[in-house]
């Protein structure tokens, strides 16, 4: 993204996606019916994706979209539907007194902290110099991405597939009838 | 644009563990989780544009082991309602001592 060429648009734009995902995980947290809050999960997700591309990440983006908006959300609402919990009205589920003391609380301490680490000033050593980002210009997008996935993090890469291969064989083994022959 | 998407995704973090902290329903708890790994997401994208493509490479990563998180957890939660017609934590005490 040429973040040279329309600044100010470019800031308005990262603003407003910032913001619509703020509201709407707001949104999803506090909504009571599961289908209701994972709609409102999918436009933060959309949000998410938005602010990647914008932040040169084009390719992490549109995996975004199929994988966490597309796939994995579909698996959630799918599973909602499955379970079948009834009226969201007879199934209130936010914690009562002591959850929200706790649960504001603990966001009131993250975002102290938050605050605290921006005002002082960072100790010298912790801060790394950015390497200058080298774009392989054959490769184009994509091949940013994947040739560093394929050879430092080959061995990683190799072991997602194993989880993947697990993950399948559990998630049949679990969801089986219990007693079916 | 750096520290504005630290913040966002600070806030988001955030949100996420209020959710986890109050919510008694056993899939959005979960969802909450998943809100919170878009938000650490948004920091290594974030970083990534500073330290090269390795960040791009780790939310990759991570994208699947949410994905297989989400397959295994979906299919717990699955089993669990067959066991006890319900999702809500309050129901799930069963190594309460």
């Amino acid at each position: 993204m040429p973040t040279e060429f329309l600044p100010l648009l470019y800031s308005f734009h990262f603003y407003l996606f910032g913001l619509i995902a703020v509201a709407g995980s707001i949104a999803f947290v506090t909504r009571k019916s599961p289908v209701a809050a994972a709609l409102w999960l999918v436009v933060v997700m959309f949000c998410i994706a938005a602010l990647y591309v914008m932040m040169d990440a084009q390719f992490v983006g549109v995996m975004q979209v199929l994988v966490y908006a597309g796939a994995i959300m579909v698996v959630f609402v799918f599973v909602v539907m499955l379970l079948n919990l009834g009226e969201p009205a007879a199934i209130a589920d936010v914690r009562g007194k002591w959850g929200s003391l706790i649960a504001g609380f603990l966001g009131l301490a993250l975002l102290a902290e938050i605050m605290a680490l921006t005002r002082s000033p960072m100790d010298l050593r912790l801060i790394v110099p950015p390497v200058p980002v080298t774009v392989n210009s054959t490769g184009g997008i994509i091949g940013g991405v994947a040739g560093p996935l394929f050879r430092e993090y080959l061995l990683a890469f190799e072991l997602t597939s194993v989880l993947l291969l697990v993950a399948i064989a559990g998630a049949v083994v679990l969801g089986r009838k219990r007693n079916a022959n | 644009m750096l520290t504005e998407a630290l913040a966002l995704s600070a806030v988001l973090f955030t949100i996420g563990v209020i959710g986890v902290l109050t919510r008694r329903n056993a899939i959005i708890v979960f969802m909450c989780v998943e809100l919170m790994l878009n938000a650490v997401n948004l920091s290594f994208i974030a970083f990534s544009k500073l330290y090269g493509a390795a960040g791009q490479v780790f939310v990759i990563f991570v994208m699947t082991v949410a994905a297989a998180e989400a397959a295994v957890g979906l299919a717990i939660i699955i089993s669990i309602f067959r066991h006890q017609e319900s999702v809500n934590l309050k129901d799930i005490n069963l190594l309460r001592g």
